[in-house]
């Protein structure tokens, strides 16, 4: 790779990068090969960046004016929203965001799931990017409980008491998650604590997913290993960095016209009714990218196997690279999976629907059987396909729409170039 | 493979339209012209001034409005009373204020800087004077329920008697569109009740359409100013993004890919 050679022009630079190689970072980001056959679904890593800084500097600018106690966190919303300069704008794109967000986050798995990027050698960006959702969830949670809204609370009110279902310690635990025998305020500062901590953690997790990514470099549509650099790959600036742009402005106008056109049609209407501990509002439903997990947890009958049936839905994605047992990456040379990845967006989408019902009847039953089928997809489907699913050829290279080729693509290549010779 | 598919989106669609027949079982909402809607709205500066009258004289001796101060009548993007008619509307209020120095709490006229008037002293005095019900401050009150507007005109307008079947107890009252469809506030409007000054006739539609248009500022009092920069920020973004496209274009060009 160029940047062992690196060397800053100027002798200050020269001096100063002897000490800290700043610029030979800046300089393996600039030059990153990346593959040239990147498609528009590849943007949302710099849309999620985006998202995160957004999320923070907003959330900074709020929490200055937010007052994180039970009987004055309501008022300070409003006030937020009334009196200080542009806090409407400032609060509208902080929730929002939020929605903005997972949007996006799914979009980015959901992408991984397709071009199979989990795969070998790419199990820890996978992980970390795992690591990184799951904190999201909490850190949104969080965020949904400050505004001390009737939803705030008694969404606080049911995740919480997920946790006393736990044998023997969880009335315990919940008690010492609440900080006294409800929610209440100490409750409430407590989540905006964390609710602070979290995008911090988010964002070291962060660098370490784009660490972890740049060792192997991006996959790319076809799911071959390319060599790098070469005439398969593109220096990451400038035609990364301006499809990036691109993509994110696009993006931007997507989240501008709910900011300002529809700020409230994600949120839930009785979040603006003030916390009562005294009135169970008539149905307790999360935000919108919490819902197929919900429905996971309400489809079975038991209170502590269904909270090991949601946790269980989040973290066999961890085990994800071991169960797709197909050497083949990309789900464009996979006739098969390919159905099956849809099947399960479908079962995802449905779930989320019916995690907004009452659970009951119909319902009920269509998120039974959305969440077998959604662990059969993992535990049953994925490591059978992989023996018995007939993959089409692969290419040997990007540039080169020469079929034949194998997963690793390139040590095929080299064989024929050098009988060639 | 592909018809287990398809079955899968039939099961979907007819979840869908199962919940679309349950919605429509409950009353449809009234609906009127709101001027405040799209991406251009804007309040009826004429319409925000009745219905803060509607509200003063009808609505405010139970339902109070704490976030709103007077000083909020005069700014842009409301009623937009002058600066005078604000201070004068809030003269009309006794404000308790202290302590004093002699360690006593006091009253004084209302000034611009003040929170509106509230109509009872806590919370436990408004339920003991309205049945046991409390009337819920009105301020956020469009964004706390669903249906928003709409639903607030249509249940001022929705009480009727009720039918043979549903027996009511005192001090309830039947309403077409009342989630339950029981409450406790007696019909508030009817026909000539205030009389406007601009001449417009105080029919019970106007005055509903009023002071929704009020209560519709009061829960979103930035919302001019916010479609007036949401229509710039959007408008910007397009000729940026059609800039960054063609400039991305042209860097592509430089080699054979498609972008």
């Amino acid at each position: 790779m160029s940047e062992h050679e690196y060397q800053p022009k100027s002798k200050f630079g020269k001096w100063f990068n002897d000490r800290l190689p700043l610029l030979t970072l800046t300089n393996h980001l600039t030059d990153y090969p990346t593959p040239k056959n990147l498609n528009y679904w590849w943007t949302f890593g710099g849309i999620l960046t985006f998202c995160l800084i957004t999320q923070i500097i907003t959330g900074l600018v709020l929490a200055m004016h937010y007052i994180a106690h039970a009987d004055m966190a309501f008022n300070s919303v409003e006030h937020i929203m009334r009196d200080v300069n542009y806090g409407w704008l400032i609060r509208y794109i902080h929730a929002n965001g939020a929605s903005m967000f997972f949007l996006a986050v799914y979009i980015h798995i959901f992408r991984s799931l397709f071009y199979g990027s989990y795969k070998s050698p790419r199990e820890i960006i996978w992980i970390l990017g795992i690591i990184i959702y799951v904190l999201m969830m909490a850190a949104a949670f969080m965020g949904y409980v400050l505004p001390w809204g009737q939803m705030s609370f008694w969404g606080a009110t049911v995740i919480t008491n997920l946790f006393s279902a736990i044998p023997l310690v969880g009335e315990g635990i919940v008690t010492w998650l609440w900080g006294g025998y409800s929610v209440d305020n100490p409750t409430l500062t407590r989540f905006f604590t964390l609710h602070y901590l979290i995008p911090f953690l988010i964002l070291g997790l962060v660098v370490l997913h784009i660490w972890a990514l740049h060792i192997p470099g991006n996959n790319n549509p076809i799911g071959i290993d390319i060599k790098k650099p070469s005439k398969d790959t593109v220096s990451f600036h400038p035609y990364i960095v301006i499809k990036d742009l691109f993509a994110l402005l696009l993006f931007t106008i997507l989240f501008a016209a709910f900011v300002f056109y529809s700020p409230n049609v994600l949120g839930h209407a009785d979040n603006y009714i003030e916390a009562n501990p005294m009135v169970t509002p008539a149905h307790i439903v999360p935000e919108w990218y919490l819902l197929p997990f919900y429905a996971i947890l309400r489809s079975v009958p038991d209170k502590l196997m269904g909270v090991i049936a949601m946790l269980s839905a989040i973290f066999i994605l961890v085990a994800l690279p071991w169960l797709d047992t197909s050497k083949v990456r990309s789900a464009v040379f996979r006739p098969l999976y390919k159905q099956f990845y849809w099947i399960l967006v479908a079962d995802v989408l449905i779930l989320g629907y019916v995690g907004a019902m009452p659970a009951e009847g119909l319902y009920l039953l269509i998120a039974r059987i959305g969440t077998a089928y959604y662990f059969a997809h993992f535990l049953i489907i994925l490591p059978i396909l992989g023996k018995i699913e007939k993959t089409t050829p692969l290419p040997l290279s990007i540039t080169e729409p020469i079929f034949g080729g194998s997963l690793n693509a390139e040590p095929v290549r080299n064989r024929e170039n050098s009988q060639k010779l | 493979m592909l018809k287990f598919f398809r079955y899968f989106f039939l099961i979907f669609f007819l979840i869908l339209s199962n919940a679309v027949n349950t919605a429509e079982k409950s009353e449809k909402l009234l609906k009127t012209n709101w001027t405040f809607k799209g991406p251009f709205g804007k309040f009826d500066r004429a319409s925000l001034q009745r219905g803060y009258q509607v509200y003063q004289e009808v609505c405010a001796s139970c339902h109070s409005l704490k976030y709103m101060s007077y000083r909020n009548l005069s700014e842009e993007g409301g009623p937009e009373f002058s600066v005078q008619e604000a201070k004068a509307i809030a003269a009309n209020f006794e404000i308790p204020d202290g302590p004093n120095s002699d360690g006593e709490m006091f009253t004084r006229p209302g000034r611009l800087s003040d929170k509106f008037a509230m109509p009872y002293a806590n919370e436990q005095e408004a339920k003991s004077a309205n049945g046991g019900a409390y009337p819920p401050d009105m301020s956020v009150l469009v964004k706390a329920r669903k249906g928003g507007v709409d639903y607030i005109y249509s249940v001022l307008l929705g009480y009727e008697e009720p039918p043979q079947d549903i027996k009511l107890d005192d001090g309830v009252y039947y309403n077409k569109y009342m989630y339950g469809n029981k409450i406790k506030m007696p019909a508030p409007l009817s026909d000539g009740l205030v009389e406007y000054a601009d001449g417009t006739s105080a029919t019970e539609q106007q005055m509903a359409k009023d002071v929704v248009n009020f209560l519709m500022w009061t829960a979103e009092p930035h919302l001019e100013q916010r479609h007036k920069i949401g229509f710039r920020a959007i408008v910007y973004l397009i000729i940026l993004s059609i800039l960054v496209y063609f400039s991305m274009k042209k860097i592509w060009s430089r080699i054979e890919t498609e972008v």
